[in-house]
């Protein structure tokens, strides 16, 4: 990624790229210090998935039947995982906008440092933050019968598959973050984009049921997507696979997805932070 | 990393400020800003000229809305102008910002530190971003809790400090590099008036040690108690400047200044005062009073309690005011300094 660091002043010693680096890296670790700090928010994040899982494998669970005898549960999961993720914008978003509202966006901004360090440390800090989130929910699921059946390689693909799309979800979450006009807005907006995007998909049911115009939405939707490389690769049951191609290379479609997040928003969020400055 | 130098004429972008004497700290010319939005169009500035020498203190005084924080945004690099141009130590801040942010300090209009950071934290931070080694960011965040007497609470979240620890944390981080040129925007809204004392104390510290400083206020008194010159805004545009002195005596010397019991009384009081002041007197009919500028003194004091007892206009008080700085605003822009809220 080019930045404003490209413009960087020699008297400093430090190089632009060099600079981007370890300025994000101190931003980072600013994010990750508020975490513990505000335990709140990570409770709440992880009690909202325990909420669905709750919700679905207990109460409507039953009333969703698995072809050739799958557990719903196991057939859940992943779908849990990936909705989790997709709602990592979210904490971005909102993370990103109390940093505007707040002036410190405005106190960095008057700092010699790198610029592209705010938004570099803030995809990468939700990463790691929606990484220790994963790890408790994972927990969780294993609790409810939910386990990874084929073996540690593909598992940790399917990790990194996750954390992949976390790094793109930040980029939408800072783009929104910056161009809301308060903190309240964000998170109504994050929440009105993120629900149907993890509801019209095949997280809770077969997307079979579904009307016929939503069905070819929710099979190239990218929580669907995710959702189905993660159970592919773990040896989680996915009855409803269908013969479309994303449902045939869903790992493929998923990195699609990833990278054409990223080359929208990304530029998208970084013009936006330039152009605070007009 | 090695950088080729490459030959500058220093007499056109100085290669190391610290090293040379700066005689003007801050030249602006003609600065203009204008906010768009879909429904309407704001013009901020609308043609600023400053001048700071270096060493000294410029006080820039406006009400609210007078476009005092989007002056100091430009002057900061945050914020480019629609016209006009800036130099900070020599520096223009439109195509050299980077230079500009290393040898300056920013003191925002609302403290602008990380609540979930303790106060130690921040001030790390805030050096390491100014490239600082962790180990010399470390050692200048613990000179600076102390100066600003933050010791005790340095290892407590920030979110615990009063309103005035935050704003001296804010203005300790701004101090971190040594900066040459300090910008304080409103440095003593919304703190008590302890917390308003302190905080001048902190900034008297600054200038007695040679800091050059350009402090915006919506405090007659503040700019007064502070600066050593003065430049009012308002509606974007410099519309006086000059000391505090020069300023007060732009606008005649002392005033009478009466409050009328009952307001029907206002009109009669004005009439009778007319002939003994200069110019015009000005009502304030929320409350009751009417001053004017008088070159008469006492005898003139003396000379409209008899005129008034007379027409029997019963007052609540009376008396013979020095002039103020809010008596300068009012002469120059005929409205009170508080109005744009
Ligand atoms: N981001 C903005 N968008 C639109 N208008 C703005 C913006 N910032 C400031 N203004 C307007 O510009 C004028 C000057 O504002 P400002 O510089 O903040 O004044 P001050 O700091 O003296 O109170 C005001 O009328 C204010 O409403
Ligand atoms: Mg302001």
């Amino acid at each position: 990624m080019t930045s404003g660091a490209s413009r960087t002043k020699p008297r400093t010693g430090v190089g632009g790229l060099r600079q981007s680096a370890s300025d994000g890296l101190i931003i980072t670790w600013r994010n990750l210090k508020r975490i513990p700090r505000i335990p709140e928010l990570a409770i709440f994040a992880v009690l909202q998935s325990i909420m669905f899982v709750l919700l679905f494998a207990f109460v409507f669970g039953g009333a969703i039947p698995l072809p050739g005898g799958g557990n719903y549960r196991e057939y859940l999961m992943p779908g849990i995982f990936a909705q989790t993720i997709v709602f990592a914008a979210a904490t971005t978003a909102i993370g990103m906008s109390e940093d505007v509202h707040k002036g410190l966006i405005d106190r960095f901004r008057s700092l010699p440092m790198a610029r592209s360090a705010i938004l570099i440390g803030r995809a990468l800090s939700d990463v790691v933050y929606n990484g220790g989130i994963l790890i408790v929910l994972m927990l969780s699921g294993l609790l409810v019968g939910w386990t990874v059946r084929t073996g540690i390689p593909p598992f940790l693909e399917g990790v990194g598959l996750l954390l992949l799309f976390a790094f793109a979800m930040s980029w939408i979450g800072i783009w929104l973050g910056l161009s809301v006009p308060s903190v309240e807005v964000a998170q109504q907006a994050v929440f009105i984009v993120l629900f149907p995007i993890t509801f019209v998909s095949n997280v809770f049911v077969p997307p079979q049921t579904l009307p016929s115009w939503l069905q070819p939405i929710a099979e190239w939707n990218p929580t669907s997507t995710l959702t189905a490389s993660l159970r592919g690769l773990w040896g989680n049951p996915n009855p409803y696979a269908s013969t479309g191609f994303p449902s045939q290379h869903p790992v493929l479609v998923t990195l699609l997805w990833v990278v054409v997040i990223v080359a929208v928003f990304a530029p998208l969020g970084i013009r936006r932070y330039r152009s605070m400055s007009h | 990393m090695s950088v080729a130098q490459p030959l500058v004429d220093p007499s056109v972008a100085p290669a190391c400020p610290e090293e040379i004497v700066i005689a003007t700290a801050i030249a602006a010319h003609g600065l203009v800003k204008v906010y768009r939005s879909r429904k309407s169009e704001v013009r901020a500035l609308d043609g600023i000229d400053l001048e700071v020498e270096a060493g000294t203190v410029l006080g820039l005084l406006g009400p609210n809305g007078a476009g005092k924080t989007t002056t100091v945004r430009i002057l900061a690099t945050l914020l480019r102008p629609d016209a006009g141009t800036a130099t900070v130590a020599g520096f223009d801040v439109v195509h050299q910002p980077q230079e500009v942010r290393s040898i300056i300090g920013l003191s925002g209009q609302y403290a602008a530190v990380d609540e979930n950071l303790t106060g130690r934290e921040n001030l790390w931070m805030f050096g390491r971003l100014y490239q600082m080694s962790s180990s010399a960011a470390r050692q200048r965040a613990v000179e600076l809790l102390d100066q600003f007497g933050l010791v005790e609470a340095a290892d407590r979240v920030v979110k615990t400090y009063s309103g005035g620890m935050r704003r001296r944390l804010d203005l300790a981080g701004s101090l971190i590099s040594h900066p040459l040129l300090l910008f304080l925007d409103e440095p003593t809204t919304g703190l008590d008036p302890q917390g308003r004392l302190g905080m001048w104390e902190v900034i008297r510290g600054l200038v007695r040690e040679g800091a050059t400083l350009l402090l915006t206020t919506q405090y007659l008194e503040e700019a007064d108690e502070l600066a050593d010159t003065i430049a009012v805004v308002d509606h974007g545009k410099i519309i006086a400047r000059g000391t505090a002195d020069e300023l007060k005596s732009q606008v005649g010397g002392e005033r009478i200044e009466v409050i009328v019991h009952d307001q029907v009384d206002l009109g009669r009081a004005r009439q009778l005062l007319a002939p003994t002041g200069i110019g015009d007197p000005h009502v304030d009919e929320h409350t009751r009073r009417i001053s004017i500028a008088t070159d008469r003194g006492a005898q003139g004091l003396v000379q409209v309690v008899r005129d008034l007892d007379e027409a029997s206009i019963r007052i609540n008080d009376i008396g013979l005011r020095r002039p103020t700085l809010d008596d300068v605003f009012l002469s120059l822009t005929g409205h009170e300094s508080e109005s744009g809220e």
